[in-house]
């Protein structure tokens, strides 16, 4: 029995727009695990229907099931499962703009009912693994950078003591330094806190290098599967999704682009 | 001078009024960024409930009309009445379209205003009623005598009411663990529903919340001219007090309120006379107009904060 599974989900938007075509992927408990695709290939879908985001965006999973730990997750609403301790950090960060920083984080321990000193401990646990947030915590999110935004809506996550987090596309329009640095800090948390990560990403690279495991997603399916050191060998997703060919560089001036089937498309 | 302060101080405690309403549309617009169109209807339906139960429990109870038994137990029938209107709001009109642009949600609640106004008239009839709070509307006597300065003790009665229904809305906005779940769902929905904070819950508090402010504000106003259905139209005295204040701030809901009121009588006496009179009803709006092309979110309210 795994931990999280999602079992050949099927998802439509507004009656109508078939978006995941039965996906089926497993979260193993304290790992890594990315999700990897191009625009629209539904990544954030796939996480949004573990967290149960979707309805309200007049999606629903119409096949296959999503467990966790066992137990079927997929009609819980999101603030039973977010008790449950599974949290999304949403794409685009989703900060309370007009909240301060440490308001904003303290939101996110709506679900848990703790005494002060509790809820004191678990800012200071976030403050240290974010000290930037620190010395940002007066300061509304509204107007703060976009990497102190993307480290808030984590630390935000965090307050609600989650045991697994699905990230929702940290990388984006971030500088490859911050991202570097989100990273490093999801490692963190993964190690120290054991904590388990769903990671959509489009930055392939940097992803597989923070994953133990990665999934390929392409056109709503499943398209390849693996362990993040045998995905960054792989040829097909080297020259796809890294930009890297047996050739090493080359100029994009020759690329033909028929010259090379994806493999999986046979 | 005397004239003037009577004026002025008449008409900041009429802006305390004006404040009341604005209030409501505060609350639900903080916490659902929603601009309820449907408050004036709900400051109508709450006044003639709480009139309507005023007058058949003392024949359910067999007491005298007048015992303050009575009145308590219809003001707490009344705010029921309010709660249960609230949720059943949140289930029926807001449930479905979440996530759906304001102006649905907007448009949604014009329709609401009808279905309340119905309601109201259905169960408890259309004829105008009066209603009795025990403070009568007479000038406080010792001022009269010693500065000759006409206050009315229900205007004054009417912004002590408002002023402590405004200091309890912002604390409980400010530091209270709902207060900021209200203010992070007025932010984003969507953020608001994936950290785990239960939506459905807020609505229902704010409504009820709302629901509360607009029985204080319809019962106020209805003891000053009677419960009718122009109560309704108080809604749109509260248009410029929510421009002038910010629609998303409670302190700005009483300044608001107090600008206006102040300015529109202290314009029909002192500026009236040399357009003919008749400003009163609409110079609170121009000087909203006039407002919202120098500081378009109010005085108060928050800045659209836009990365870019």
């Amino acid at each position: 029995m795994s931990y999280l599974s999602i079992n050949n989900i099927e998802v439509i938007y507004d009656h109508v727009i078939l978006v995941l075509k039965g996906v089926s992927l497993q979260v193993p408990q304290g790992k890594i695990v990315a999700l990897l695709g191009a625009n629209g290939a539904g990544k954030s879908t796939t996480l949004k229907s573990i967290s149960n985001l979707l309805r309200a965006e007049r999606g629903d999973v119409t096949k296959g099931s999503v467990e966790f730990k066992g137990s079927r997750i997929d009609q819980l609403t999101p603030a039973d499962l977010v008790r449950q301790g599974v949290i999304q950090v949403m794409e685009g960060r989703h900060c309370f703009g007009h909240l301060s920083i440490e308001e904003n984080l303290l939101t996110g321990a709506y679900t848990r009912s703790q005494s002060r000193a509790e809820l004191k401990d678990s800012l200071d646990k976030v403050y240290a693994y974010f000290p930037r947030l620190k010395t940002r915590r007066s300061s509304q999110a509204g107007y703060t950078s976009g990497g102190e935004q993307q480290m808030c809506a984590i630390g935000r996550a965090l307050m609600a003591k989650p045991e697994m987090i699905l990230l929702d596309e940290p990388s984006m329009g971030l500088a490859p330094q911050i991202v570097e640095e989100i990273f490093e800090i999801v490692k963190d948390l993964n190690s120290k806190e054991n904590v388990s990560f769903l990671l959509a990403e489009q930055n392939t690279m940097v992803a597989l290098r923070y994953a133990d495991f990665g999934y390929i997603l392409e056109n709503g399916r499943v398209v390849m599967e693996g362990e993040a050191a045998d995905l960054r060998t792989n040829e097909d997703v080297k020259e796809f999704y890294l930009g890297l060919s047996s050739e090493g560089r080359k100029s994009f001036r020759e690329v033909k682009h028929y010259r090379r089937r994806k493999r999986w498309l046979s | 001078m005397q004239f003037f302060i009577e004026v002025l101080v008449g008409g900041l405690l009429s802006g305390v009024m004006y404040a009341l309403v604005a209030l409501g549309f505060v609350l639900i617009y903080k916490a659902s960024g929603v601009f309820n169109f449907a408050q004036g209807a709900m400051v109508f339906f709450a006044a003639l409930t709480f009139v309507g139960f005023q007058e058949v429990l003392p024949g359910w109870l067999g007491m005298a009309a007048d015992s303050s038994i009575v009145f308590w137990l219809a003001f707490l029938l009344a705010f029921l009445a309010m709660i249960v209107l609230g949720v059943a709001t949140e289930r029926i009109v807001l449930r479905p379209l979440v996530n759906q642009p304001h102006i649905t949600l907007f448009m949604a609640t014009i329709g609401l205003t009808y279905v309340i106004e119905g309601i109201a008239q259905m169960t408890w009839g259309a004829t105008v009623r009066g209603l009795d709070l025990g403070i009568v509307d007479e000038p406080i006597a010792w001022l009269m005598d010693n500065y000759e300065i006409g206050i009315s003790k229900f205007d004054l009665f009417a912004a002590g009411v408002a002023a402590s229904l405004v200091a309890l809305l912002a604390l409980l906005f400010q530091y209270t663990k709902v207060g900021r779940a209200l203010r992070a769902v007025a932010d984003d929905h969507q953020a608001a529903l994936s950290i785990g904070i239960p939506l459905q819950t807020i609505w229902r508090v704010v409504w009820a919340v709302a629901g509360f402010v607009a029985l204080v504000a319809g019962m106020i106003w209805g003891a000053r001219n009677g419960v009718q259905f122009a109560l309704t139209f108080t809604a749109l005295k509260a248009l410029p007090v929510l421009i002038l204040g910010g629609f998303t701030s409670v302190p700005g809901a009483i300044v608001g309120g107090l600008i206006i009121g102040a300015s529109e009588k202290l314009a029909e006496v002192y500026v009236g006379p040399f357009v003919g009179g008749g400003i009163e009803g609409w110079f609170p709006y121009m000087l909203a107009l006039a407002f919202l092309l120098v500081r378009p979110e109010g005085l108060f309210g928050e800045k659209h904060i836009d990365r870019v």
